[in-house]
């Protein structure tokens, strides 16, 4: 891991790292990678993958509409609103 | 050099389900600001996502509907990205395994020929919410209303190769989702838009060109501007030595231009992977039966119906069956009139030109599909000539009543009466013995253009309301002497 | 009165010893008195507690009463609960008040159990051993110099000091089992499914479930039948038969086949801690039960597939944590990405923010087949290893953790260490199986646990093993000095 590729994966998370904490960072994760390289020596052949712990498959719901309005109990809880909206930065497309 | 347009449609299709994909908010267009966004919409912690049957319906409906294989296993994959209007971060769509596989739509171009759009796969997935612009000192406002509304992407090959094409295409497949009463179709609210990948080669080179993505285009006025500019824009850059660059482009319908709004250099890697929240879809051969029976009829075989039952011409068929809401007015017009080629007529013609004018849609016809039906069998029971059907159509259009109010209050009832007619023509051959002696002496062939005069008198006489084909039967009776 | 069990507390109330108001305000006290020494919850609702036990003693007076009613428990703060703090141990919650209840939390308002507050707990449960928490690191009862484990260290904390008699918790590695052997109490999680994960805030979604934390098998029983309950807010959530799991408590275990991996006595287990475990196991051959050796050959593996799967999901499911909706928001936003970097980073502690780091990599274009991929792979290999060895045995027991609680900051600077706690316990969420962990002996005066892991939806079977061990010993009667 260098530190291009940790800037990298930090904007990927939106996630701002000083420079002078990247080399640690760097270190950490890269013993992390090292771990779980351990995963490259397995022989997985025809293996296919697990993404769920049981064979379940998706419940289907009728289309009913079953939620209220609570705009304003869910608007009390964000920190910045206006006119029934939610505030942010400027957005640019 | 002569170059070659080539085009890909991704269409967003929302569903006209009642509640969101992924919760129990409702869908509703134009309710208040986040009024429509419970906790799971809002992605607050701890929430988790349940599947709405009725957006798996809907989906294997259309995907019946352009003869595609539907997955009978499929999987929502996260696709990761940050936006304020996606609030969980990653939007649930899907993408090894749509629900619907390739399948494709047949085209009938303004030239008579058929062309086939190959869709690549169908998937569904949640609609985003929106960014409000207008200025909140210097800020954004979002409004979640919209997340979560289901939606399918249509995602077609590469196979047309110019706007009238990519155009037809898009009216084409507004015309299947509104038929089979799976989307609105009103597009000014965003229910279906449009991104076109568009690139040009030489003509004969099999390698593509570097393409672009117009996105968002939301009426086919503007989807067919867009790509006309888009064509002439690469190929004064490629005939002046320049390169495409892979980007993403908006097109403003207002200025009709348009602006890169990023390059392939910063897109994201949207790190696809299953949702753990949900498991996989799997749907038997009695759900996918089911649906086939629940299935509307088809625009196209509305379309051969028309054409062998009702005895319409192939053209009025097309027109009148490539849309829902028409061909649902259109049969009811035709259905309370008995008159199908007449209504055809008044809908394709008269009704037509007035909601284009006026800029409505049919179901917003100030004339209803059984008022219409009232005024054609006036006019096919002879008690108006067509002449002043226009006139009764143009009141009725204004709110002055039905047919038969229009007709009493305006005193437009056609004179059929023989014994009245007669004695308008008696009167008239009383009056013009010039005229009648010159018509007697005519030869044979000139005679029918000699009637005119008679018939300009006698409609003078009755104030117009003689009805003609009786005027001309007592007309020739009496001249023919 | 903290020394009772639950089943005990259940048969006093109903013979009027004493009402649901005063036990819960013994247990309020103790908290009061004594939590300063352990710092195991973040949250205490006296006030709603107290109206909470009032209601409760009415019903208790009305009869017919649900088993638990007036019972205090304490929740970990990583549930939900209307108009109460839910912080899951991060700056990025501290000002969190959610509107809406976890489904566990409602089941258990709904019998009419008092909630005594909320636990303290590793940020975001990532951790083992409560010392990412931003409100600081849990005490262990049995020594304040060492860790409670985690990340459900408060809950664990709390039911051994006895100021709760037991807590709610959540294990997506082993965040259950790995404290309650470190603090020598009872500890299970059950098959992935069985319990409600609405309201829950998630780790990794396809690891992550809820448990109890309880004195004994017995207690986690009671809990368990108002805990478990088919939920269609989660997708995930099995409608399978739910059986009351006191039923089967005294069950005889004569026949019982009991499997011992291999790969659980290896290299890196504490020698006191293997001995009492291989102890424990001696006592079930006592109770009638047979002792098989198993092989579970992709052990190994289970660590390194964790620490790509959970991360991955974990980098997803933390993405909703980004200033606009609830929580954290940076001050004064310059612009969109400001806003998203500055919350997100000043929110997020360091563990936190390392793995989500770490699943975007492992998602990342050009790594997803050799991390992602490749994890989920070896998931199922890990899982075929457990549903092979379930063809011989009907129980895998083996040590919860690899040694008794270690000191603070031993291995908080070094995350691999600090991951290899959970080398036991991992397994059993990958495979989505139950698992509990009960005290079997102390080590150096601190307690180690017995593991064992049951079959899918094996629950009552499970605790009626455990229950039969506790009938027969007195480890989960110790408690730490001074208690």
């Amino acid at each position: 891991m260098d530190r291009s590729e940790i800037e990298k994966l930090a904007h990927l998370a939106r996630l701002e790292i000083r420079p002078e904490e990247i080399d640690e960072v760097a270190t950490r994760i890269s013993n992390v990678l090292a771990l779980v390289d351990q995963l490259q020596a397995l022989d997985t052949g025809n293996v296919a993958p697990m993404a769920h712990p049981l064979d379940a498959v998706q419940r289907l719901r009728a289309d009913e509409v079953s939620e209220p309005n609570r705009r304003d109990e869910f608007l009390a809880i964000a920190p910045a609103t206006e006119n029934g909206l939610y505030l942010v930065p400027k957005v640019i497309d | 050099m002569e170059w070659e347009t080539v085009i890909g449609l991704e269409v967003h299709v929302q569903l006209a389900t009642r509640s969101k994909i992924f919760s129990g908010s409702s869908t509703a267009f134009g309710a208040e600001p986040n009024t429509q966004a419970c906790a799971i919409d809002l992605a607050m912690p701890g929430t988790l996502p349940t599947v709405n049957a009725e957006a798996f319906r809907m989906a294997t409906m259309f995907g019946l509907a352009i003869n595609a294989e539907i997955n009978r296993r499929s999987i929502f994959e996260r696709k990761n990205y940050f936006y304020p209007d996606l609030p969980k971060g990653y939007q649930t769509t899907q993408l090894a395994s749509p629900i619907v596989g390739a399948g494709y739509l047949d085209l009938t171009l303004s030239n008579g020929e058929t062309k086939r759009v190959r869709i690549h796969h169908a998937h569904l997935e949640e609609d985003a919410g929106k960014s409000l612009h207008e200025d909140f000192h210097g800020m954004s406002g979002i409004d979640l209303n919209r997340a979560g509304t289901p939606l399918i992407e249509v995602v077609t090959e590469p196979d047309m190769r110019s706007a009238e094409e990519a155009v037809a295409f898009a009216k084409k497949l507004h015309g299947l989702v509104t038929s089979l009463g799976i989307c609105d179709g009103d597009m000014s609210q965003g229910s279906m838009r449009f991104d076109v990948n568009i690139s040009v080669r030489p003509k004969g080179q099999e390698k593509l060109g570097t393409r672009t993505e117009t996105k968002n285009l939301n009426s086919f006025k503007f989807m067919e501007e867009a790509i006309e500019l888009e064509i002439e824009r690469q190929i004064d850059v490629l005939e002046s030595g320049g390169k495409i660059v892979q980007e993403t482009r908006l097109y403003n319908g207002d200025t009709k231009k348009a602006r890169s709004m990023r390059t392939k250099e910063d897109s994201n890697d949207y790190r696809y992977f299953p949702c753990p929240d949900l498991l996989p879809v799997v749907l038997d051969d009695a759900f996918i039966e089911d649906v086939r029976r629940q299935m509307p009829e088809l625009p196209e075989a509305k379309r051969a119906r028309y054409i062998a039952e009702l005895g319409l011409p192939e053209y009025d068929a097309s027109i009148l069956s490539s849309d829902a809401a028409t061909a649902a007015y259109f049969e009811e017009a035709a259905q309370l009139s008995g008159k199908p080629k007449l209504a055809a007529n008044w809908v394709m013609v008269e009704l037509a030109a007035q909601l284009n004018r006026q800029e409505l849609t049919i179901q917003q016809s100030p004339i209803s599909a059984a008022a219409l039906a009232g005024l054609i069998r006036r006019l096919d029971d002879g008690t108006i000539s067509s002449k002043m059907a226009k006139i009764v159509f143009e009141a009725m259009w204004n709110g002055e009543g039905d047919a038969d109010t229009v007709i009493e209050t305006k005193g437009l009832k056609q004179v059929s009466d023989t014994g009245a007619l007669e004695k308008i023509v008696d009167d008239i051959i009383a009056n013009n013995p010039q005229q009648v002696a010159n018509y007697r002496s005519a030869a044979e062939d000139k005679r029918p253009k000699m009637l005119g005069f008679f018939v300009g008198q006698a409609m003078k006489a009755s104030k117009g309301q003689a009805n003609p084909q009786e005027l001309n039967r007592i007309l020739l009776e009496k001249l023919g002497g | 009165m903290h020394n009772l069990t639950i089943a005990q507390m259940i048969r006093e109330l109903r013979q009027k010893t004493f009402s649901s108001v005063e036990l819960t305000e013994h247990f309020l006290a103790r908290i009061e008195r004594l939590d300063s020494n352990y710092n195991s919850f973040v949250t205490v609702t006296r006030e709603q507690a107290l109206q909470q036990a009032r209601q409760a003693d009415a019903r208790l007076a009305a009869g017919n009463a649900p088993a638990l009613c007036g019972i205090p428990l304490a929740h970990k703060d990583i549930f939900c609960t209307t108009g109460v703090r839910t912080s899951c141990g991060s700056k990025m919650l501290d000002n969190f008040v959610p509107p809406y209840d976890a489904t566990i939390v409602e089941n258990y308002l709904r019998d009419g159990v008092v909630m005594l507050g909320k636990t303290n707990m590793d940020e975001f449960a990532m951790g083992s051993s409560n010392e990412t928490s931003y409100y600081g690191p849990v005490k262990n009862p049995w020594a304040l110099n060492c860790v409670p484990g985690g990340s459900s260290g408060g809950s664990a904390a709390s039911v051994a000091a006895r100021i709760t008699p037991a807590a709610t918790a959540s294990d997506t590695g082993g965040s259950i089992r790995q404290p309650a052997s470190l603090c020598g109490i009872t500890g299970i999680k059950p098959t992935y499914g069985r319990v409600s994960r609405w309201g829950m805030i998630a780790f990794a979604s396809s690891l992550d479930q809820a448990g109890l934390m309880t004195r004994t098998a017995e207690d986690a029983a009671l809990l368990l039948n108002t805990m478990a309950s088919f939920d269609a807010k989660d997708s995930t959530c099995v409608d399978e038969p739910i059986p009351d799991y006191t039923a089967t408590l005294n069950e005889s275990l004569s026949g019982l086949r009991i499997g011992v991996p291999k790969e659980y006595f290896g290299e890196g287990l504490n020698e006191g801690t293997a001995r009492a475990v291989e102890d424990a196991i001696k006592t079930f051959e006592k109770l009638g039960a047979s002792v098989h050796s198993v092989s579970l050959p992709h052990s190994h593996i289970a660590v390194p597939a964790y620490y790509v799967i959970a991360p991955a999901e974990c980098s997803a499911n933390l993405s909703r944590f980004d200033g606009v909706r609830y929580g954290y928001r940076c001050a004064n936003p310059q612009s969109l990405e400001d806003l998203y970097k500055r919350s997100r980073s000043e929110g997020f502690g360091e563990e936190v923010k390392r793995r989500i780091m770490v699943g975007c990599y492992a998602l990342s274009a050009g790594y997803y087949d050799a991390y992602y991929a490749k994890a989920q792979k070896a998931r199922r290999l890990i899982k075929q290893d457990f549903v092979d060895a379930f063809k011989t045995v009907d129980v895998i027991m083996g040590p919860t953790a690899p040694s008794p609680a270690f000191e603070f900051g031993a291995k908080s600077k070094d995350p691999v260490a600090m991951y290899l706690e959970d080398i036991y316990t991992i397994a059993t969420n990958l495979a989505g199986l139950p698992g509990m962990s009960i005290p079997c002996g102390l080590v150096d005066d601190k307690p180690v646990g017995l593991q064992i892991i049951g079959n899918y939806f094996a629950e009552a079977r499970m605790l009626n093993i455990a229950h039969q061990f506790q009938q027969n010993t007195q480890f989960h009667d110790l408690a730490p000095a001074g208690i």
